[in-house]
């Protein structure tokens, strides 16, 4: 018997370090990895209410959320390329044209 | 036994987090995300989901992970550079992440008493029974997702094609 | 009704003339607009005296036509109609008529100055709202017709608006007209509320109206209001104290606008007004009472005015304020009709003189300064004698046209229950003062030796030196108006005159001493038959005859006799003199009491204090405000994608300790 609270701290604290990894990297790709950690500690968070629940729709949706995942992944890595192409960095902070 | 293999995956998993975030070059963290990845997919397992603890090996450390690394070969990512951090993230994002965890925390303990543990393998959650319900009950949303990985090819394949303007 | 009734066609066809001039007359040729305007007035002309003969023919007190509804709002409506009785008749026929005139006149008179269309067009838009005031079925649309008279009048009068005098004096006629025309909008107001309509007919004539029904217990006070602010408004119009300060510096425009609208026609709308309203003012004695004495102290204070000028446009000013006062008077004392008399055969005689007297000024090449003319019988006679034959119309000697009218007026002032002997004697001494100054007038202009400037620069003709007769185009309404002057008071030998404007005054006296069952209050008044005995008319007109011959008199000897003499007396009175002079400091008075005031706290409190501080300061803080806000915000745009990862992370950290406090609560 483990409580269900230690599985939500443990997807609660992948969620917290994926969202310091995107505050803290410079480098774009950690920042997607940083992305997949927090999905990750959602999908455990998923996972653990549907045995607390007993049902399987949250395995489906973390089904999807691999889905989604997975296509953001490929969509973002190509921006990165195109990026890298014109920018000639991977640095977040030298892509700031959102400044006009 | 249970406590003991959730303590030791869980504490792997959490270690690899915190590996990712304190190593400087990028192929390290990514593969410290593998870690957490195999892990995680050893806590599904622990959690009756077969289904989704392969799909997990499958997709995220097999597939995400490898375009990943193919990336950071691609572009060649070495060390990262060392920059000025902002400096709201160093006044208010650290001590406020430490003071959301402790409360999560607190309030998570808070409510332990009340809370039914949870049995390796209460649910059985098999294959068949998750492809019942995803040919069934989220057709539509399967379908869909379809949809979606297939524009997300072509847009990977636009985004990324040499000298397209 | 016959076909031909149309009077509609009298203001419309003065405003196309208007309008073609306004529109076009740029590119026209100054015949075609004079064309053009003088068609549009003589057609008016012959369509008023149609429509006069119709109305004579068909033996009804008054003829109405409707052209549909104007504002409808709940019970009380307003309508487009004309109205048609003696009284606007006469109007209408004086206005036409003079005014056709004084547009003949025009067209040689302005020759040499520039704006020749807009001149014209101006003056055809002043026809129009002068008809539409007279012809008017109700207060509204005569209100209408009030008000733009005051815009062509101020649009006339500041005609040379270079020069910074006319602009000026265009400004005070239509600011001072201001204070008028929002006494006359209250009483309209006041009429709205208790009566529930502005039209004549169910106002004032028919028989069972809510006015003419009015106990006198309750009418009194209600109508002695209206009444009251009526006389506000003519005061205004009709340049009576203490409003008339603008009429004299109007005289900034050109001669034939003196003539017309000046003289003859627009100022008298507030005599027309107070004559259309008796039925009010019959049951207000105390208005009436009020406009008895103000018409006989603004006759009088003008006329002492008007003694000392040296402008001749002014001393003809004074004298026009002078003479409104008279008609003021007469309708003070209840004696519409002879007020009416006085109203037109004033507008002959007063237009025939400011004509002369441009025509003078014409000839002598701009000079206004009766003190620089003088001997200008023998280079200018057809002026002289026509400027006499109103003079000696205005003096009140028979038989010429001012004498019957004055006469009547003098009489009706003396006789009438409403009358008083103070108002007789003060009239006679002003009728002597009107003869006095006139006659100095022609002393001054046409005997004697020339005394003005020979061959100078700033005539605006250059092909005299010396005086010349002016041109026939101008003579010729001179003349005509010559005539009228003459024969234009005979109309009233044996009280004809009075009787026909019997359908329009008389019977509503009847009515109200039916309707009042002889209340003491208000005495049905009835006109001409006064107490007093015939010999005592006989012995009264004779006096008013040798009071005016006794101002000619004195004029002579003064001017002609013993020129020096003037001087010496003006010496002699000293301080009197020169206040009067100076018009008793009335404008003076007026700049400091009011406009001073006035100006400063525009200035202090609206300009400096609400306007620079509180609008403009509300304005440049807001500015300034959204300014400073959005530089510290502005921050925050930083374009690092980090910095906005972290906001985001910040604002979910926020709702998870929201949705935890509420949780936990």
């Amino acid at each position: 018997m483990i409580p269900i609270s230690y599985y939500l701290l443990l997807s609660a604290f992948l969620f917290a370090c994926g969202v310091t990894g995107f505050l803290i990297k410079r480098n774009i790709i950690t920042l997607f990895m940083s992305i997949e950690l927090m999905l990750n500690g959602v999908n455990l968070s998923f996972i653990a209410f549907a045995t607390r629940l007993q049902t399987l729709d949250g395995h489906i949706f973390v089904f999807f959320v691999m889905v989604v995942a997975a296509a953001e992944a490929a969509v973002g890595l190509a921006i990165i390329i195109s990026v890298y192409r014109t920018r000639e960095t991977l640095n977040v902070d030298r892509v700031n044209l959102l400044k006009l | 036994m249970h406590l003991f293999l959730f303590l030791l995956f869980g504490g792997i998993c959490a270690g690899g987090a915190v590996n990712l975030l304190i190593q400087r070059k990028t192929i390290n963290s990514a593969l410290s995300l593998i870690v957490v990845m195999g892990s995680l997919a050893l806590i599904y397992l622990l959690l009756g989901a077969e289904f989704v603890a392969v799909v997990q090996v499958i997709i995220y450390a097999g597939a995400i992970m490898v375009l990943y690394i193919f990336v950071i070969m691609l572009l060649n990512a070495g060390e990262e550079e060392q920059a000025k951090g902002s400096n709201v993230a160093k006044i208010f994002g650290i001590p406020g992440l430490f003071a959301g965890g402790i409360i999560g925390i607190w309030v998570l303990l808070q409510h332990r008493p009340a809370e039914q543990g949870v049995k390796i393998g209460a649910l059985y959650g098999p294959a068949d029974q998750v492809g019942w319900m995803l040919f069934n009950k989220y057709l539509l949303a399967f379908e869909v997702t379809s949809i979606l990985v297939l524009i997300a090819i072509m847009g990977a394949v636009v985004l990324a094609r040499r000298g397209n303007n | 009704m016959t076909p031909l009734f149309q009077p509609w066609l009298i203001p419309i066809l003065p405003l196309l003339g208007a309008l073609i001039n306004g529109l076009f007359g740029k590119r026209f040729s100054k015949a075609a607009v004079a064309v053009v305007a003088l068609t549009a007035t003589a057609l008016s002309f012959v369509v008023a005296c149609v429509q006069a003969a119709i109305l004579l023919q068909s033996g009804h007190p008054a003829l109405e036509q409707y052209y549909g509804t104007w504002i409808q709002a709940g019970d009380f409506s307003v309508n487009f109609g004309i109205y048609l009785d003696h009284l606007s008749m006469i109007m209408m026929l004086v206005v036409t008529g003079v005014g056709f005139l004084i547009h003949i006149y025009s067209v040689a008179y302005m020759e040499h100055e520039g704006g020749y269309y807009r001149f014209f067009s101006y003056l055809n838009f002043f026809m129009f709202f002068m008809l539409v005031l007279v012809l008017a079925n109700n207060y509204l649309l005569m209100f209408v017709g009030w008000e733009g008279v005051g815009l062509a009048s101020y649009l006339l009068i500041g005609f040379f608006f270079l020069k910074d005098s006319a602009a000026n004096a265009g400004k005070k006629a239509f600011i001072t007209n201001r204070v008028g025309d929002f006494g006359f909008l209250i009483a309209l107001f006041l009429l709205i509320q208790h009566f529930g309509t502005l039209h004549y007919g169910a106002l004032l004539v028919v028989r069972d109206s809510a006015l003419l029904q009015m106990p006198v217990e309750t009418s009194a006070g209600v109508l002695t209001a209206i009444g009251l602010l009526m006389l506000v408004g003519a005061c205004g119009k009709s340049a009576q104290i203490p409003l008339y300060v603008w009429l004299p510096d109007a005289m900034e425009g050109p001669t034939p606008v003196s003539a017309l609208i000046h003289a003859a026609t627009m100022v008298t709308a507030g005599v027309y007004m107070v004559c259309r309203s008796n039925a009010i003012f019959s049951r207000a004695p105390i208005a009436l009472l009020a406009v008895a004495i103000i018409g006989t102290l603004t006759s009088f204070f003008a006329a002492t005015i008007g003694i000392t000028q040296t402008d001749i446009k002014r001393v003809l000013a004074y004298s026009t304020v002078s003479q409104l006062g008279y008609m003021f008077m007469a309708a003070g004392v209840a004696a519409y009709s002879a007020s009416v008399f006085h109203l037109m055969t004033h507008a002959f005689f007063k237009a025939l003189l400011f004509l002369g007297a441009g025509s003078v000024i014409h000839g002598v090449g701009g000079e206004q300064d009766m003190r620089k003319m003088g001997g200008l019988r023998k280079y200018m006679p057809w002026t002289f004698w026509t400027m006499l034959i109103a003079t000696l119309a205005i003096a009140g000697i028979p038989p010429f046209a001012g004498f019957f009218s004055k006469d009547e007026i003098l009489w009706q002032a003396f006789s009438s229950p409403h009358g008083s002997k103070i108002f007789w004697a003060v009239g006679l001494v002003t009728a002597f003062m009107t003869s006095f100054y006139m006659f100095r007038l022609i002393f001054l202009t046409f005997t004697g030796e020339y005394r003005g400037a020979k061959p100078d620069a700033h005539g605006h003709d250059d092909h005299h030196g010396t005086p010349h007769e002016s041109p026939w185009l101008m003579l010729a309404p001179l003349v005509l108006l010559g005539v009228l002057s003459v024969v234009g008071g005979w109309v009233g030998i044996g009280n004809r005159f009075e009787h026909f404007l019997d359908p329009v005054i008389q019977k509503v006296s009847v009515e109200q001493s039916a309707a009042q069952n002889g209340e003491a209050a208000a005495t049905p008044v009835s006109e001409g038959e006064g107490t007093e005995s015939k010999s005592t008319e006989n012995l009264l007109m004779a006096i008013s005859v040798l009071v005016a011959l006794g101002g000619l008199g004195l004029a002579w000897f003064l001017y002609v006799k013993r020129p020096e003499l003037p001087e010496q007396i003006a010496a002699g009175a000293g301080g009197l003199y020169r206040l009067v002079l100076n018009k008793y400091w009335i404008d003076e008075l007026y700049a400091a009491v009011l406009i001073g005031p006035l100006i400063a706290f525009s200035r202090v409190v609206l300009w400096q204090t609400v306007d620079q501080k509180v609008v403009d300061g509300t304005v440049n803080e807001a500015a300034v405000a959204a300014r400073d806000v959005s530089a510290v915000i502005r921050q925050q745009q930083s374009g690092l994608i980090r910095s906005y990862a972290g906001w985001v992370a910040a604002g979910a950290a926020a709702v998870v300790a929201y949705m935890v406090w509420m949780g936990t609560r």
